[in-house]
């Protein structure tokens, strides 16, 4: 597992200079990977290798969220990732790697909020009560 | 009369459901959607005796007693006051009577637990499609629309840049909003855009930025301040980047969130953004000729005048 310090760090030096890395778009794509992947861990699982719609990110978050769907909070993050990665490839703009290093370091805030604080996402359009939709006074 | 023109006229006088925020900390956004309804000669009706929806709460304790809190608005604006649309204009508000509505039509233990409620508190029963719940934002691109606005506008707002952002209840989940991403003119969950066509009308140059839905950290303000200030600096950030001068919202808890975060954000962290935060309603109020304060700007935290005078808006 790689610290989030650690991978808040590389996101900003990728932000900061683009040029630093062969593929900046690649690399912002794994770290968001990593970020994702200390969620499956702390959860003791597995990440997986596989991939949904043509990336891996895309997958660990189907991942992430079978057990727990608060965690589907952060499903159009990963997806706007995965949607700037695309946009990088067929501009290769430089000017794009910003906009992708904010969205990564979205997802991160948002990831390591939520294995600090159990409850961040329940509140979500997401949440478990909606995914559940166990009701509480039918059974009364 | 075409289809478009029966939707307006439907939407010509609607009920209106404010909301708590809206008489708190979402006073000007309050003041603002009325002032430019009354302008654009829309008329709303505010629901009687209204309650709280539960906001994001509620649900976490029973959300059969959340749905009940929707649903008795929504059963005295039609069986009351004989409306059929009430309009939102708070994510939250809007997000909890379309989910209401969602699970009337397709959950029989919640329709079971709302007939026993409402009998039990003497509110008509309501019954899935008995009213359509809109936001601010339906209602004046449907009922108004971009050409009659752009027709009416007094002072352009040519020159402004504005990052429009939809914050994450608008458009999600899905599938409690059936009437979008269904192609032309209506809206997208993936990429919400009537903010920025009603903007746009009004003359402002819109600027695409990648974090218009992403979550603001709202709900968790109190609970986890610091994660909310990052998620909310990093939304300042986004938009500041992109070159926006001005961040358009259509959500009170967003808003709030929005200017809080980001005085905390130089307090604690050291970091200063300079977009300022408008509700869309006021932007739109100032080009249709109405003053600062009829809007409630100076109600607002974000301090936007110098940037209005500088624009010749204010």
């Amino acid at each position: 597992m790689i610290e989030f310090s650690e991978i808040e760090s590389s996101i900003q030096s990728v932000r900061d200079d683009p040029h630093s890395v062969s593929d900046p778009a690649m690399c912002l794509l794994t770290l968001g990977e990593q970020i994702l992947e200390n969620w499956l861990q702390s959860h003791e699982l597995e990440p997986t290798i596989n991939q949904h719609e043509g990336f891996r990110l895309l997958a660990l978050h189907r991942q992430g969220a079978i057990n727990d769907p608060s965690f589907l909070a952060c499903r159009e993050t990963c997806r706007e990732l995965a949607y700037q990665v695309n946009l990088y490839r067929i501009k290769n703009d430089t000017a794009q790697v910003t906009m992708m290093a904010m969205v990564a370091l979205h997802l991160l805030y948002f990831v390591r909020g939520k294995l600090e604080v159990q409850q961040l996402g329940e509140f979500c359009c997401s949440s478990k009560p909606l995914r559940t939709q166990k009701s509480n006074i039918t059974s009364r | 009369m075409d289809k478009n023109e029966n939707l307006r006229k439907d939407l010509q006088r609607v009920a209106y459901y404010p909301g708590c925020a809206l008489e708190g900390s979402g006073h000007a956004y309050n003041r603002s959607t009325k002032q430019v309804g009354k302008k654009l000669g829309l008329d709303l009706v505010e629901i009687e005796n209204w309650n709280c929806c539960g906001a994001m709460e509620v649900k976490n304790i029973d959300p059969e007693i959340q749905n009940f809190l929707s649903v008795r608005n929504m059963s005295i604006a039609k069986h009351k006051m004989g409306f059929d649309v009430v309009m939102a204009p708070c994510n939250g508000c809007y997000h909890n009577l379309k989910k209401a509505e969602h699970d009337i039509a397709h959950r029989e233990p919640t329709r079971t637990a709302l007939e026993k409620l409402s009998k039990k508190s003497k509110v008509p029963e309501y019954k899935a499609g008995d009213i359509e719940t809109i936001h601010a934002l339906d209602w004046i691109k449907h009922a108004i629309g971009e050409s009659n606005l752009a027709r009416q506008v007094k002072n352009s707002l040519k020159g402004l840049k504005i990052a429009n952002y939809y914050g994450c209840m608008y458009t999600r989940p899905r599938h409690i909003f059936p009437e979008k991403d269904q192609g032309e003119n209506s809206e997208s969950t993936s990429n919400p855009h009537f903010m920025d066509d009603l903007l746009r009308a009004a003359g402002a140059q819109i600027i695409d930025f990648p974090l218009k839905t992403a979550c603001c950290g709202g709900a968790h303000t109190l609970s986890d301040c610091d994660t909310s200030t990052r998620l909310v600096l990093n939304i300042l950030q986004a938009a500041e980047t992109c070159g926006a001068d001005v961040i358009a919202t259509e959500c009170p808890t967003c808003h709030t969130g929005l200017e809080m975060h980001q005085i905390r954000a130089e307090e604690t962290l050291n970091i200063t953004t300079k977009p300022v935060m408008l509700y869309f309603t006021q932007l739109l109020g100032l080009a249709l000729g109405l003053s600062p304060r009829k809007l409630g700007i100076q109600e607002n935290i974000s301090d936007s005048l110098d940037l209005l005078r500088q624009q010749g808006l204010a």
